[in-house]
């Protein structure tokens, strides 16, 4: 029978997420899956913000997780719209092609 | 049984994660990383908060990575580019981005390490005031009580990045594109 | 397995059945009353009154050549389609469709006549209904062929615009009830008010928010893609939109997603707006007929609009949900959480 899962099986779970979203901010060299990357952490932290609150029995572990989804939402549609107006000017995702403080 | 559906879960999640970073064309990333929200929305049932899971699929998966498949949609990359060709001057080349991948690995150590150190901590069976976490209800009357201002300034936040994002992703008239330079 | 296991196993399985079923029985109406409002006969070959049309429609597509364009990507290809159905049968999940009911005393305790009661239940039909566009956002991408990909982001942009003053008109009917469960919200409409001490109004929402039913009406045929809305298969634009590249069973299961989603739609907007399966003269056991004959009537009306108006320039629909449609929406949410607070609900 599988382990019975506590809160630090929820924690440990959660860390390994932010870690995988962390490699990705350093492994990929594509703004959108940088993006993406950023939303993995975003959402580890997330859960454990709920699991913490399932753990003792409150609300406030929600409200900000859901305070996170918005901020979140409008994290990604500024980052989108920086990502269409970089694009216009290179043709590229690559963020080595973004390297000039001015062109 | 909530054990069986924690543990599948989790794998889900983990594998989806994995597989969103290690991916090079970004339709598939997109597209994982909803399946990844899925599962945690799954992870959110079985911690007796139904309304945050179906938040998650209603904001995330439904709001948020629609913006992103539009974008990969109308930017139509189809693969990462390689950076061989593609060399400059300040290039980070791809060792020290395996040392940042390292640094990863090493915080989720360092992570699982801290959290090996407290005690077990076993969820508190669902009691009376289960019911009282779970309930829009309760999450409502605390939101707009205590947490009222909190939420007025996360709507002129969103006001702020609506207005971003039009004026960024306008096409300027002044400026040339890279064709024209 | 216990008597009441085995009769939520019945009732699940008997609403899927008769939602596949559904899908063959509108493709039939719709063609028979498109002939009807142009003034010809519609199918009449096969069977009597041509009633066997659906099945030889079936047969015709099964046998058909299974076509996949030579770049398109072949696993989000047959994905789209299986996303588009799935989420589409999904979403009736949380609809009752009936009272509590014992079978006529077959059983001891009472069963919900839905596939599950969730304490969110409205809000699961508002993200699966959102998940609904990936089928169509993807089978426009994968297909690689313009008309797929211009009425996938056609439909994608149209779907978010429209999903807000959807969103907004189910706010308005949440604080009425004040429970964001389905089966509470229609038994909240049961009984009658008496105009003028006499004459009886049934305690229908519609009645309280006729603006409302207005919106979310609206807003559905522009979710289900339905005409006068329906830019992402624009003919004489289009083709046939995202899916210009389908054939046989994978177009099947796009059309059967639109009738079900149509079914759907219509379902909730009863049971949101028109009282569910509270009616005169039934007794409450055979309540499933108002609640069938409510939802036969605005699937009428869907095919009917179909058939009537023509279609809308984009332009003007994206200016309608977001100029008209969503101050709209926003005013009656306002209004009716002032009226609200000030009677005291």
């Amino acid at each position: 029978m599988l382990p019975e899962p506590t809160l630090n099986t929820y924690l440990a779970l959660s860390a390994i997420l932010f870690s995988i979203g962390t490699a990705g901010v350093f492994l990929r060299r594509n703004l959108i899956t940088i993006l993406l990357s950023v939303e993995v952490m975003l959402n580890a932290v997330n859960l454990t913000f709920v699991a913490v609150d399932r753990f003792l029995g409150t609300v406030d572990g929600q409200i900000i997780a859901f305070f996170v989804m918005t901020v979140a939402a409008a994290e990604a549609a500024v980052g989108l719209a920086i990502i269409i107006a970089l694009f216009r000017h290179r043709e590229s995702l690559s963020p080595d092609a973004f390297i000039s403080l001015k062109w | 049984m909530d054990a069986v559906f924690f543990w599948m879960f989790a794998a889900v999640m983990v594998v989806a994660s994995l597989l969103v970073v290690g991916q090079r064309n970004p339709m598939y990333s997109v597209l994982l990383l909803i399946v990844s929200f899925a599962a945690l929305s799954g992870l959110y049932v079985l911690l007796n908060a139904p309304f945050m899971a179906v938040v998650q699929i209603i904001i995330y998966a439904g709001a948020i990575m629609v913006l992103f498949l539009f974008v990969v949609m109308l930017l139509n990359v189809r693969t990462e580019e390689d950076g061989a060709e593609t060399h400059r001057p300040f290039d980070i080349g791809p060792g020290p981005r395996r040392f940042g991948a390292g640094l990863a690995v090493v915080l989720a150590v360092q992570l699982i390490w801290a959290l090996r150190r407290i005690a077990e901590a076993p969820f508190v069976p669902a009691g009376p005031d289960a019911a009282a976490q779970t309930s829009v209800y309760a999450i409502g009357l605390r939101l707009f009580r205590e947490y009222a201002f909190a939420f007025e300034a996360t709507s002129v936040l969103i006001l702020v990045a609506m207005v971003g994002a039009v004026i960024l992703a306008r096409r300027d008239p002044h400026l040339p594109t890279r064709k024209e330079q | 397995m216990s008597a009441a296991l085995i009769a939520q196993l019945v009732v699940i399985g008997f609403t899927f059945f008769m939602l596949l079923n559904s899908a063959a029985v509108l493709v039939l109406m719709e063609r028979k009353v498109a002939a009807f409002i142009q003034q010809r006969l519609g199918p009449y070959r096969v069977g009597p009154w041509g009633a066997m049309q659906p099945l030889a429609d079936i047969i015709k597509l099964m046998m058909k050549e299974e076509l996949r364009p030579k770049s398109a990507d072949t696993f989000l290809f047959y994905l789209a389609p299986i996303l588009c159905a799935t989420a589409a049968f999904a979403a009736f999940a949380v609809v009752p469709f009936g009272a509590d009911t014992t079978f006529f005393g077959l059983l001891d305790e009472p069963v919900k006549l839905m596939a599950t009661d969730v304490n969110v239940g409205l809000l699961v039909i508002f993200a699966i209904t959102s998940m609904g566009v990936y089928g169509i956002v993807l089978a426009g991408w994968a297909s690689n062929s313009k008309y797929s990909l211009l009425g996938g982001l056609r439909s994608s942009a149209q779907m978010i615009s429209y999903e807000l003053s959807y969103g907004l008109s189910l706010a308005a009917v949440i604080m009425l009830a004040g429970t964001l469960s389905l089966r509470e919200v229609v038994d909240a409409q049961a009984g009658y008010w008496h105009l003028f001490g006499v004459l009886p109004i049934p305690k229908w929402y519609i009645f309280l928010q006729p603006l409302g039913f207005f919106i979310f009406m609206t807003a559905g045929v522009a979710e289900t893609n339905r005409a006068p809305f329906d830019f992402p298969e624009a003919e004489q634009e289009l083709v046939a939109g995202y899916h210009t590249e389908y054939s046989s069973m994978t177009f099947a299961l796009f059309f059967m997603a639109e009738y079900i989603n149509m079914v759907t739609v219509s379902a909730v907007s009863v049971n949101l707006f028109l009282g569910g399966w509270h009616g005169p003269f039934l007794p409450e056991y055979l309540g499933w007929m108002w609640f069938l004959l409510k939802v036969f009537a605005l699937v009428f009306f869907y095919i009917w609009m179909r058939w009537t108006l023509p279609r809308y320039r984009y332009d003007h629909l994206m200016e309608f949900g977001w100029k008209w449609l969503l101050p709209a929406a926003t005013l009656n949410l306002l209004v009716t959480a002032g009226v609200v607070i000030w009677m005291g609900w």
